[in-house]
């Protein structure tokens, strides 16, 4: 319905004729309906007081001939005004008796069909009589009601020329005439109307009723499907001329022609948005084309790079806009209080490059670390509260990403639930793979190759499939990969163990009188160990002998150990360093009394109430803020983790591609197939590399709101380096797989990564005091007791009351086992649902199968018959002329052995694909 | 009065009267009932098929032969361009060359709107190298080394390729008689996630 008031409304300006076409088609199907809005019924009033205009304008000249009405109609046309006046009160009363409309209605649509059987009737009688020819509309009326709504279904399908409608307009009001001639018959006088229309019922049965219908929706059909037919265009025409006839009873898809052309523009504009926005996805040429090259695992890495340049895009934007940008703006400025001023001892070395380097010096005191935000509960002229939102960017940053991975891994579920249709894998490679869009020969060549890479990727997995080997060499193969593996996680952690404990004795005699090394060996130590153990795990791995996905797995899984071991001793030392950085604060704190009561009795001894102005702020003892700490630590951990990556891939890749490429000339063997040759693009690595990067961001970004945005510089320059790299120095991968399948394993490994590095951060946040003069929440005993402060202070009392009894135990256990049921519920029932689709799908084949049976013997009946059909008549002709003998008979074993044709016809309809078919070919070979 | 002229006549939309084409060349543009195309669409075609026209040696012979066609930049490397032509033309001489008819309906299946079916219906022509309405083993072998481009380093093993063919029957070949038929074609494509959205091709 809604469809057609639309129309109605949007052509009732321009054409009456049609608004009253649709007026009458809303009144018949909401004929039954009582209620309706008062709004609604104005509207209906006001369109069927037009009706009703008309309608009387007919009245009068239901016993007039139709051609002369035809000529007179616009003379009727503005007589029928004054009379329309009369009938619209008659209308309203129509309106407002409901009960009576309905009968009405009832009998309005019984007398319609009483004078549709008549005209039709007529029609089959008098079919070439041209006089009675318009007669016929009302039929076709009919007919086109029920082939409107299909065709504005599919109205882009249909493009209408604005020409035909002119054409068509003068035949249209007729047409709309006579309808509403039957129509303001029945309405203003049913009883007499009745009596006539009951005469003639009788004469035509509703099966030759709907045989005609039938012939002529068919007719209609073929002609609106005719371009969806593999014809040439010249028998496509010669159909199309022979059944024109035809054409003019399609007047009223002339209705459509206004929807249709702001569908089209609407589509166009679809198309056009669709274009933009894949041309708004960044680095997306640069991805196909490593695609083309490479394969779809190596883009498959800088897919999921550019995922995480979105995610870390959307984490800045929250720390910058929320945290970093009021405070820099609106907060007191550098050098107003102790916490945003370089101390006195620090200040010499303060803007040194090395120490800079470091992020120490001014980089510590700004705005890039904990240390340096104010706890003022409100800033500026805005009254902003910063530690508030502080603290929620801090939780906001984390809730997001839980939100984004786990989204993202429930639609890469569904697709691989959707698309496990993993049975035509090799046609579609074959039949569906070329881009028939392809008008450069460039990316022709680049598409060859990667189709070829994409059947070579396909047949080995296949290969390895089926592979069979000796079982019990292979597992003691495995065992001690996985043994000498342990041996290597061990002695990594150890190593950093080692090393950290090194360098906490370090610490405590002082880093100063150490070198470089010594400062920076705990980072070191990881990135080389992160840098050379995936390596030695490949080596272990082609022991194993697994399928290359399988083992593509089990070396991310490895590495995943390696590196979260790193990590988590990382994390434990760092805890370490907290508690020392603790106790230190609580003797700068006793100092801190002992300083101040100094500094009272000394400088002001007489007037206590004046403030000490002349102390400098950057002079005034302060603690350790082992928050900026832990921020300062992340970043370094950072920095050396992303030069330590370009630097290999710089002197890896680079001055390897670079030597092997030009020592080639000059050397005893081939350097590009021999031994160096060209390095490989290390997905797993590189996948792995990024995600624990990421965790780190998740893990320190509460300590140093910087960190988003470092990441967004690295991930940004990554992006172009690595394209770069790969494309002039990496060969493609001998063994090139898929990574579809093992997209969703990256994302398992990013949850389970940002659930670890998100416990250490939440474990400090809620067990850990914070510091006594330093970052947004100093002075309070925890940290989130901002928002208890907030709820306090600026909401009203009762708001503060029902969130204490929102989160007393009982409300919030009760609460957690709903979820839990709630979410073990949903998990049954999408179990419940995967089988029913599997036994659903399994059904359908079964039918298929059972179909073409079917199909397959009913050809070959029918071939068999129709050999017999020949044989009778050769038997018959032989007898006749006693010679020729040979030759029929080939042919018609010919039509035995290769009943394509037929059956390729009847098959395809029981295809689940193309429910449709069969009418269609049945109608086409009918005509 | 248009009313008085035959009720057929609006397909043959008298479009070009008004860019004045010749007048005597009686051009047929059977409009959206026959083809998915839109107006700007077809006069688009009509404007490059007359310009391919123009450079052939006859003035507005009513043909244009394949290589002409092959010139267009969205042909010109594609691997089934031959393919193409041949399944679209009507010429008798079985040269290849299209008519505009046959041009419309050659862009009229690989437009944006047009069906699945008959999209994977000319598909399945194009792929069927020899003509004999089903897709065989040789078939398939043309196919996979039209898609893997002409030079070796790209071309697949005969290993490979017997592999891959045997691998594609089994799928495909949902009744074993050793070929794929347009119903089975056409049930492999309906399946397909690309298929409609890579079998096109815009002028």
């Amino acid at each position: 319905m809604p469809r057609h008031k639309l129309i109605a409304s949007e052509s009732d300006g321009k054409d009456n004729e049609f608004s009253l076409y649709y007026v009458e088609v809303e009144e018949n199907s909401q004929g039954g309906q009582e209620k309706q809005t008062t709004r609604d019924g104005k509207r209906r009033r006001e369109r069927n007081g037009e009706v009703s205009r008309r309608r009387a304008s007919e009245k009068r000249t239901t016993e007039v001939d139709n051609k002369r009405a035809k000529k007179k109609h616009e003379k009727r046309h503005k007589t029928a005004r004054k009379e329309g006046e009369k009938h619209e009160k008659r209308q309203r009363r129509k309106n407002a008796d409901e009960e009576e409309a309905e009968e009405e209605s009832n009998k309005d649509k019984k007398n319609i069909k009483n004078e549709r059987t008549k005209t039709l009737k007529r029609d089959d009688e008098k079919e070439k009589d041209v006089k009675k020819k318009r007669k016929k509309h009302v039929k076709n009326e009919e007919d086109s009601a029920n082939f409107e709504k299909t065709k504005q279904k599919d109205c882009h399908d249909m493009p209408l020329k604005e020409k035909k409608k002119k054409r068509k307009k003068p035949e249209t009001t007729s047409e709309s005439e006579s309808k509403s001639e039957s129509e303001s018959e029945s309405d203003s006088a049913p009883e007499s109307k009745d009596n006539q229309a009951v005469g003639v019922l009788g004469s035509l049965t509703p099966e030759e009723l709907e045989k005609l219908k039938e012939a002529v929706d068919e007719r209609k059909k073929l002609i609106a499907t005719m371009r969806g037919k593999p014809w040439p265009m010249k028998k496509k025409l010669v159909v199309l001329r022979s059944s024109c006839v035809l054409q003019r009873q399609e007047t009223l898809l002339i209705i459509s022609f206004l929807y249709y052309s702001n569908c089209q523009k609407w589509m166009k504009f679809q198309r056009d948005f669709e274009n933009f926005k894949t041309a708004c996805i960044p680095w997306e040429m640069k991805i196909k084309e490593i695609e083309s090259h490479f394969g779809s695992s190596v883009a498959s890495y800088f897919i999921f790079l550019r995922w995480m340049y979105g995610i870390n895009m959307i984490l800045f934007g929250l720390t910058f806009g929320l945290v970093m940008v009021p405070e820099a703006l609106m907060g007191k400025p550098y050098g107003s209080i102790p916490r945003k001023t370089v101390p006195r001892e620090e200040e010499a070395s303060a803007m040194n490059f090395a120490v800079l380097w470091d992020f120490g010096g001014y980089a510590k005191y700004s705005v890039l670390f904990y240390g340096y935000y104010n706890s003022q509960r409100a800033i500026g002229w805005l009254k902003f509260r910063l530690p508030l939102s502080y603290f929620l960017v801090g939780v906001g940053t984390v809730a997001y990403s839980y939100m984004v991975v786990i989204r993202t891994m429930a639609r890469n579920a569904n697709e691989e639930g959707g698309g496990d249709d993993t049975s035509f894998n090799f046609s579609w490679k074959t039949f569906t793979s070329w881009d028939y869009l392809i008008g450069n020969p460039e990316t022709a060549d680049n598409k060859f190759a990667s189709i070829t890479t994409s059947f070579k990727e396909a047949i080995v997995e296949e290969q390895e499939s089926r592979k069979d080997d000796n079982i019990h060499l292979t597992r003691f193969l495995r065992v001690l990969a996985n043994f000498l593996v342990l041996c290597c996680l061990a002695g990594s952690g150890y190593l950093i163990y080692f090393v950290v404990r090194r360098s906490q004795k370090f610490a405590l005699l002082g880093l100063e009188s150490y070198g470089w090394w010594e400062r920076n060996e705990v980072n070191m130590v990881m990135s080389l160990l992160g840098m050379f153990c995936p390596m030695l795990f490949d080596v272990i791995s082609t022991l194993e002998n697994y399928h290359p996905r399988v083992a593509l797995q089990w070396q991310l899984g490895r590495i995943f150990a390696l590196f979260l071991g790193n990590l988590y001793t990382f994390i434990i030392a760092l805890m370490d360093a907290i508690q020392l950085k603790r106790a230190e604060e609580e003797i700068v704190k006793k100092n801190m009394t002992i300083w101040q009561a100094n500094l009272y009795n000394g400088t002001v001894p007489d007037n206590s109430t004046a403030p000490p102005t002349t102390v400098h702020p950057a002079d005034i003892p302060r603690g350790p803020c082992w928050e900026t700490m832990v921020g300062q630590e992340f970043v370094r951990l950072i920095i050396s983790d992303t030069m330590t990556t370009y630097i290999t891939l710089i002197i890896g890749d680079f001055l390897r591609a670079v030597l092997v490429r030009f020592l080639n000339n000059c050397w005893c063997w081939d350097l590009e197939y021999g031994f160096p040759s060209y390095s490989e693009f290390d997905v797993s690595g590189n996948v792995l590399g990024l995600i624990f990067n990421q965790g780190m961001i998740w893990m320190g970004a509460f300590y140093a709101p910087c960190l988003p945005a470092l990441n967004l510089l690295r991930l940004h320059v990554s992006m172009y380096l690595q394209c770069w790299a790969v494309m002039c120095c990496n060969v493609p991968q001998e063994r090139v797989f898929k990574a579809s399948g093992s997209n969703n394993f990256y994302m398992a490994m990013l949850l389970v990564i940002l659930f670890l590095s998100t416990l250490p951060a939440i474990y400090t946040i809620v067990s850990i005091p914070p510091s006594f003069d330093c970052g947004p929440f100093s002075g309070k005993t925890r940290m989130f007791d901002v928002i208890q402060e907030t709820l306090e202070s600026d909401f009203p009392a009762w708001f503060g009351k029902v969130f204490s009894y929102a989160s007393n135990p009982g409300l919030v256990l009760p609460f957690l086992l709903l979820l839990v049921l709630a979410i073990y519920y949903l998990q049954s029932t999408s179990k419940t649902y995967k089988r029913v689709n599997m036994e659903l799908k399994k059904k359908l084949q079964t039918q298929n199968e059972e179909n073409k049976k079917k199909n397959k013997l009913a050809a070959l009946k029918a071939a068999n018959e129709l050999e017999q059909a020949r044989k009778a008549g050769e038997t018959r002709s032989s007898s006749s002329q006693h010679t020729q003998n040979s030759e029929p008979p080939v042919s018609s074993t010919h039509t035995t052995t290769r009943p394509p044709a037929s059956r390729g016809h009847t098959s395809s309809g029981h295809l689940p694909g193309h429910p449709q078919q069969p009418q269609k070919n049945s109608h086409s070979n009918r005509r | 009065m248009r009313s008085g002229r035959d009720p057929c006549a609006f397909s043959r939309m008298d479009l070009f009267t008004r860019k004045k084409v010749q007048p005597t060349e009686p051009i047929l543009i059977p409009h959206g009932e026959l083809t998915f195309l839109t107006k700007q669409e077809i006069l688009m075609a009509h404007k490059i098929f007359s310009e391919l026209q123009d450079r052939e040696n006859g003035p507005y012979s009513s043909r244009v032969s394949m290589e002409k066609i092959h010139t267009l930049p969205e042909l010109k490397s594609n691997p089934f361009r031959k393919r193409i032509c041949h399944v679209f033309s009507t010429s008798d001489m079985k040269d290849g060359s299209l008519s505009f008819e046959d041009f419309l309906d050659l862009l009229s299946a690989f437009s944006d709107s047009a069906t699945l079916e008959i999209k994977s219906h000319y598909a399945f022509r194009i792929f069927d190298f020899d003509d004999d309405g089903t897709l065989d083993a040789r078939d398939l072998e043309k196919l996979v080394n039209s898609l893997t481009g002409e030079t070796d380093d790209t071309r697949l093993t005969g290993e490979e390729m017997r592999q891959l063919i045997s691998n594609i029957l089994e799928e495909s070949d949902i009744d074993k008689d050793g070929t794929v038929n347009l119903s089975e074609f056409q049930h492999v494509i309906s399946r397909s996630p690309d298929f409609v959205s890579s079998f096109k091709i815009v002028l």
